[in-house]
């Protein structure tokens, strides 16, 4: 275990040689880039499902539409749970950086916790609304509402299962080169989330409002 | 002869030894990442409620509000840089966000078009008279 991650380390720290010398990226270059296109292919699924949640944000069908159902001060809850859980995973990577495993599992307790918090909130929110009546099959536009909140919602449910896995793998291997690339790729996804819910806020929720 | 030729992980801060930072920096980096995306979300939320502002240019402020803060998040948290070492992300990140404006903007360009061009249903009806 230690041989490897001895080596990992060497080929990512002596980088100095010209193209053809260095050989291949290093394994966790190559981790991460691949799963940085599988991001940008989530995101482009999720730029289809805002398209189509633009397009019938007005067919409300004689329902209610978005003024009357949104509620902005249970959103400005939902982000800043989603925004400080962004910031302690980032503390979380710097704490697998430098090896140390209590402010690890503190870090990913604490993104966790947030992470469930918001979709707490969020599952609060579309019990309100499908009591009210106002569930994904009233309009085209509350179709396209569940879609496009409740699969950004499927999106953070994967996440907080990865970031337990992911706990139980730090303690039973370490901090094994394997476990930090995964770790690497959860903390991309969960900036990703974040970034995918920016857009969301803004264009649900605020510009629902608006309009 | 290059110099730098390893390239970067995305969301690696610190892959070579010139730019290794300590921990500290680090922690740093994603505070000022935090403190800039919780004023620009705070003034999403002001834009949205204000009856201070004209109407017609909320869409466009609430627009670049959220683009300026998808800036900081990539940035300040997935430590997406300018760096020879990042060329690869910075271009899948380009190809990505081509990709999203063809599906969005397409899709609201060819609906809002042919919403002009359906026919209102009271001319529908003179037109079926007619014949």
């Amino acid at each position: 275990m230690n041989v490897a991650v001895a080596v990992d380390d060497e080929v990512r720290y002596e980088a100095r040689t010209s193209a053809s010398e260095a050989g291949p990226a290093a394994k966790r270059v190559v981790v991460g880039y691949g799963f940085w296109i599988f991001l940008l292919s989530d995101i482009i699924m999720f730029a289809a499902i805002f398209a189509a949640y633009a397009v019938l944000s007005h067919a409300t069908a004689g329902g209610p539409g978005g003024a009357q159902l949104f509620n902005q001060r249970s959103v400005a809850i939902e982000t800043a749970c989603l925004l400080a859980s962004s910031y302690t995973c980032g503390l979380m990577s710097i704490a697998i950086d430098s090896r140390r495993y209590a402010a690890t599992y503190l870090f990913a307790l604490v993104t966790f916790v947030l992470g469930a918090a918001f979709l707490a909130l969020e599952l609060r929110e579309f019990a309100g609304m499908i009591a009210i009546g106002a569930g994904p099959q009233r309009s085209a536009f509350l179709s396209a509402f569940f879609t496009l909140v409740g699969c950004h919602g499927m999106h953070v449910t994967a996440g907080l299962v990865w970031l337990a896995v992911m706990m139980a793998q730090v303690a039973i291997k370490g901090f094994h080169a394997t476990v930090e690339r995964r770790l690497l790729c959860f903390s991309l996804f969960w900036h990703a989330l974040d970034i995918v819910w920016v857009w969301l806020f803004t264009v649900v929720y605020l510009m629902g409002v608006l309009s | 002869m290059t110099d730098t030729q390893y390239d970067r992980a995305p969301g690696d801060a610190s892959a070579l030894p010139d730019v290794e930072q300590g921990t500290s920096s680090g922690v740093l980096v994603y505070t000022i990442g935090l403190g800039l995306a919780v004023v620009l979300t705070a003034m999403s939320f002001w834009v949205a409620n204000t009856s201070l502002l004209w109407a017609g240019g909320l869409f466009l402020g609430l627009t670049v509000l959220a683009i300026a803060q998808m800036g900081v998040h990539l940035v300040f948290f997935l430590h997406v840089t300018t760096g020879p070492d990042n060329t690869n992300n910075v271009m899948a990140l380009a190809f990505g966000v081509l990709i999203v404006a063809l599906v969005v903007v397409g899709s609201l360009l060819i609906m809002a078009d042919l919403n002009d061009n359906m026919m209102p249903a009271a001319e529908l009806m003179n037109l079926q008279m007619q014949h």
